[in-house]
């Protein structure tokens, strides 16, 4: 059977749902970050699959906001992946269940 | 995206994908992780070829395998003692059930919508192109001021985790006396 919008669709949704389940469940920050990028990858595939099936007048609109979205996810992981480092020099510990103190 | 080619690849990619995404989810090494996590980007990437986004796949690939997951990597290399441990935190069960609540509501909004799409067979050669120079042009004529505003943000974003990761001796050093 021809995959249609459906199939991507889902696709999309079982890998947000995994991506949700590794950010809320994971100790180590950096397993947190793997978790959000990969919910972020979802949304792109998502947006894509609308971009390539829906019959707008413009299909470049899609692609474009998929470029956008994937530089914001490049920002947002240096900057996470720099406060994961700072906050183990500080504690030497980047288990999420360590770290509940708004001060050290 | 017709035929039985289009449907092979489909699965096989949906298969990898997915079971990759699960072994980030069970594997107890945090670098196997960064591994899955790698490959469960490649077949997003295979994805794209498939929804006829070939620049975006190569961009993904870019991007996402060559700079994001070697930062991951790096980010476990500089984090020594912190373990590899891939644990679960205490919110293990209600994150899972969350995620099965949620993935659940969502898979049934997409089988119960009557989606509006192209018809596929009649109107192929209608079929949506997007070559990259048409999405290279749309970048700076349609979508310019977001197109800036993206610099603005990455050049940010390079500067603060510069400043974030200094050393508490470089801080010192570059204090005015």
């Amino acid at each position: 059977m021809t995959p249609g919008l459906d199939h991507f669709l889902a696709v999309g949704a079982v890998l947000f749902a995994s991506g949700f389940a590794i950010a809320l469940s994971k100790r180590n920050a950096i397993g947190v970050l793997m978790g959000v990028e990969l919910m972020l990858n979802a949304v792109n595939l998502t947006l894509l699959a609308f971009s390539r099936f829906s019959s707008g007048p413009r299909p470049v609109t899609g692609q474009a906001f998929v470029v956008f979205t994937i530089t914001v996810a490049a920002a947002e992981a240096a900057v996470a992946l720099a406060l994961a480092v700072s906050v183990y020099r500080h504690r030497e510990t980047i288990d999420v269940d360590k770290l509940n103190l708004l001060r050290s | 995206m017709e035929g039985v080619g289009a449907a092979v690849a489909f699965w096989t990619l949906a298969g990898v994908t997915l079971f990759a995404a699960a072994g980030i989810m069970f594997s107890r090494n945090l670098l196997h992780a960064v591994l899955l996590l790698i490959l469960t980007f490649i077949g997003i990437a295979g994805f794209f070829v498939l929804l006829s986004a070939e620049f975006l796949a190569m961009a993904q690939v870019i991007i996402y395998v060559g700079a994001i997951a070697v930062l991951v990597l790096f980010a476990v290399l500089l984090t020594p003692r912190a373990g590899r441990d891939n644990g679960e935190s205490k919110m293990l069960l209600p994150a899972v059930l969350l995620a099965v609540c949620l993935g659940a509501v969502v898979l049934f909004v997409i089988t119960d919508t009557s989606w509006n799409t192209v018809p596929s067979a009649p109107a192929v050669e209608h079929e949506p192109k997007v070559a990259a120079s048409d999405l290279g042009e749309a970048l700076l004529s349609t979508w310019i001021l977001p197109f800036e505003l993206a610099s603005v943000l990455l050049t940010a974003a390079l500067v603060g985790a510069i400043l974030l990761v200094r050393s508490p001796e470089e801080e010192a050093e570059d204090m005015p006396s």
